[in-house]
């Protein structure tokens, strides 16, 4: 172990400074080659720890590696890969690096062996991803601070909870704990945050579709999967991770149903699938636990696809709102089938990558018995469909004809699309390289008659609700407010009230004190001024006077 | 971008036509009818006792996709604004 490792996140952290510095002509190769080099450093370290440090009287374990972290590890790189294929039009090349450094960092949280070095790579992440928000343009700001916000906010009970925690236990190592001390539910609530979970999952739908055309499909990926990664290292069999984690699943559901904006629609449809992975992480055992990884696995690949065909009709029309788009199918059909090959693998068709993963953590929840919660994610799973997997297809492609007429967007566009798209029915078709992957060894048959004829079933009679109501899906020119309005309009309306207050002190204030002033200056009027007792110019004789009183008392004094 | 497509209907992409809609939906129908009709080859494994009742993902599936859209409703009733509302 004397040997140095080059830890895998940080080939990505070297090519966003290379990036920066290196000729324009170079960008290109380092934006392709970093990814699949980090990826080679991930499978080339074997089990254990392979980087240790002293820090502060701790070992420090920078790069780590097991199943676990390979598989998250793995697909982040894979994701870098994909993200940067798509992206390597985008003019903004500082957009690109923060993009590197944001998923450099999430591998380097994935493979972290204690939780000194996570919270370092945690930290790192949300800067990276909070310039990324900020390369949207100016629209981009506001949200892009918000999104700071928060995720410092996390950060801080983070750092607190991993400080209690080495305080009471002494070990640095960041294995799985009981939330039942201050310091781990510090640490619970740090990673939830980064989630999405409620009650502060709002920074996601409000940030993220601000970032541009590209930097959306990167901001999909990193942040909430590492979170989900950091539970189930961390937290895994939870049991209020169940209903935190179903919460997230319809929430996301509801406000996608309600959501105008394409990618607000696909940024909630993320906080419902990081749901069916809390959820599953919650359940705990073997099975959900690589139910929740493989759904992870699967999801970033679906849900960059879908990201990438709305960014690539935002980028070739301008245009986000459902209201404004339609009809694309007929000149972007390549966006369209690949958009929809994403909306299928997300709703779990059989054959697309949804289908092996997510079904994992439903049968896991029927063997351990949860009637309930088993119910709540068949249900969940219809809406899924209805709210991404035909909605957002039919909105942006089909429903009514624009009139714009865009072509397909440049080559390196369509074969990121291609790949990711291949990627979500290669899964689908032979899942085993995936479930070969996966933390715990995998006892599971995706594809028997009867679980396909349910899904089947599941999904298309969704499909049949969704054009029955459509009238009631129509799209208006609305958002839904969310509990982002507490610190975006409460606030302002708490500080203009406490304005209006304090301007009201403030004068009564002033006023007072000029008053006062005023009274005062007229007093020394009075008496200084040129009518005033001790003003006027007093004449010799008086003076003499005065003196001679002056004088006879002194002598009255001396004689008495 | 070219210019807008303002043909009829009938002389539109075959997606869009009328006619063609109409044979969309009965396939779509037909299909739908196949997936139920199914169960009686592929015996379904039921864990709980909801799905035990015969059409049962399609039926609740169906119900709750009715009912989510139902609740977000009613939810945008109360909480839906303009979208310039923030700015």
């Amino acid at each position: 172990m004397s040997d140095f490792v080059l830890p895998p996140g940080v080939v990505l952290i070297i090519a966003a400074a290379a990036m920066m510095l290196a000729p324009r002509a170079w960008r290109a190769p380092i934006l392709l080659v970093a990814p699949l080099l980090a990826l080679g450093l991930i499978w080339a370290l074997p089990d254990g720890p392979a980087l240790q440090i002293a820090f502060l009287g701790h070992t420090l374990t920078p790069v780590t590696a097991d199943a676990l972290s390979r598989v998250f590890a793995t697909i982040f790189a894979i994701m870098a890969f994909g993200g940067g294929l798509f992206a390597l039009n985008q003019e903004k090349t500082a957009e690109l690096a923060s993009a590197y450094l944001y998923a450099g960092s999430a591998i380097g949280v994935a493979m972290a062996g204690d939780l000194v070095t996570v919270f370092v790579f945690w930290e790192v992440m949300a800067i990276g991803s909070t310039l990324v928000v900020w390369m949207g343009g100016e629209g981009a700001r506001a949200s892009g601070l918000r999104y700071a916000a928060i995720h410092f906010l996390g950060g801080v009970l983070l750092m607190a909870g991993i400080a209690g925690y080495v305080a009471e236990t002494g070990s640095v190592a960041f294995t799985a704990m009981d939330v039942g001390t201050i310091a781990t539910w510090l640490m619970l609530i740090g990673f939830l945050i980064n989630a999405g979970a409620p009650p502060l999952a709002a920074w996601l739908p409000d940030a993220y579709p601000e970032a541009s055309w590209s930097g959306t499909v990167f901001l999909s990926a990193f942040t909430t999967k590492t979170a989900v990664y950091v539970l189930m290292r961390g937290f895994p069999g939870t049991d209020i991770l169940v209903p935190i984690g179903l919460f997230m699943i319809f929430y996301g559901i509801i406000y996608a149903i309600l959501e105008n904006d394409m990618r607000r629609i696909l940024a909630y449809s993320i906080v419902n699938q990081v749901g069916f992975m809390v959820t599953g992480i919650g359940i705990g055992t073997e099975m959900a636990l690589n139910g929740a990884a493989a759904h992870a696995f699967a999801h970033i690949i679906y849900k960059a696809l879908l990201l990438m065909s709305a960014g690539s009709v935002l980028y070739m029309t301008g245009k986000r709102n459902c209201t404004e788009l339609g009809g694309l199918f007929r000149t972007m059909p390549l966006t369209c089938i690949c958009g929809t090959i994403g909306a299928f693998a997300i709703s779990a068709f059989p054959l697309t990558s949804g289908f092996v993963s997510k079904s994992m953590i439903s049968d896991a929840a029927a063997k351990e018995h949860l009637e309930f919660v088993w119910y709540l994610l068949a249900a969940a799973s219809a809406g899924v469909f209805l709210h991404a997997g035909i909605k957002f297809p039919w909105f942006v492609f089909f429903q009514k004809d624009s009139g714009m007429r865009p072509p397909d967007p440049p080559w390196n566009m369509r074969w990121a699309m291609v790949f990711f798209a291949a990627l979500c029915i290669g899964l689908g078709v032979y899942p085993q390289p995936l479930y070969a992957m996966l933390p715990y060894p995998v006892d599971y048959v995706p594809y028997t008659g009867a679980h396909v004829i349910f899904q089947l079933q599941l999904l298309l009679f969704s499909g049949l609700a969704f054009f029955l109501l459509l009238g009631w899906l129509k799209r208006t020119e609305t958002i839904t407010l969310d509990v982002d309005w507490f610190w975006r309009a409460f606030g302002k309306l708490l500080a203009q009230e406490f304005d209006l207050r304090s301007g009201l002190a403030w004068q009564g204030l002033v006023g007072n004190v000029n008053q006062a002033m005023g009274r005062f200056v007229r007093a020394l009027y009075r008496l200084y001024g040129p009518q005033g007792a001790l003003g006027r110019t007093w004449p010799t004789g008086q003076m003499a006077f005065w003196t001679t009183v002056l004088l006879v008392g002194f002598l009255i004094v001396e004689y008495i | 971008m070219s210019e807008r497509n303002d043909l009829p209907p009938d002389h539109d992409h075959w997606l869009v036509r009328p006619h063609n809609i109409r044979k969309l939906w009965i396939v779509f129908i037909a299909i739908l009818a196949l997936t139920v009709l199914a169960e009686f080859i592929w015996h379904p494994h039921p864990h709980f006792t909801l799905d035990r009742i015969f059409g049962f993902g399609a039926w609740f599936g169906f119900l709750a996709c009715v009912g989510l859209v139902a609740f977000a409703k009613v939810l945008g009733v109360l909480l839906k604004r303009k979208d310039t509302y923030y700015e």
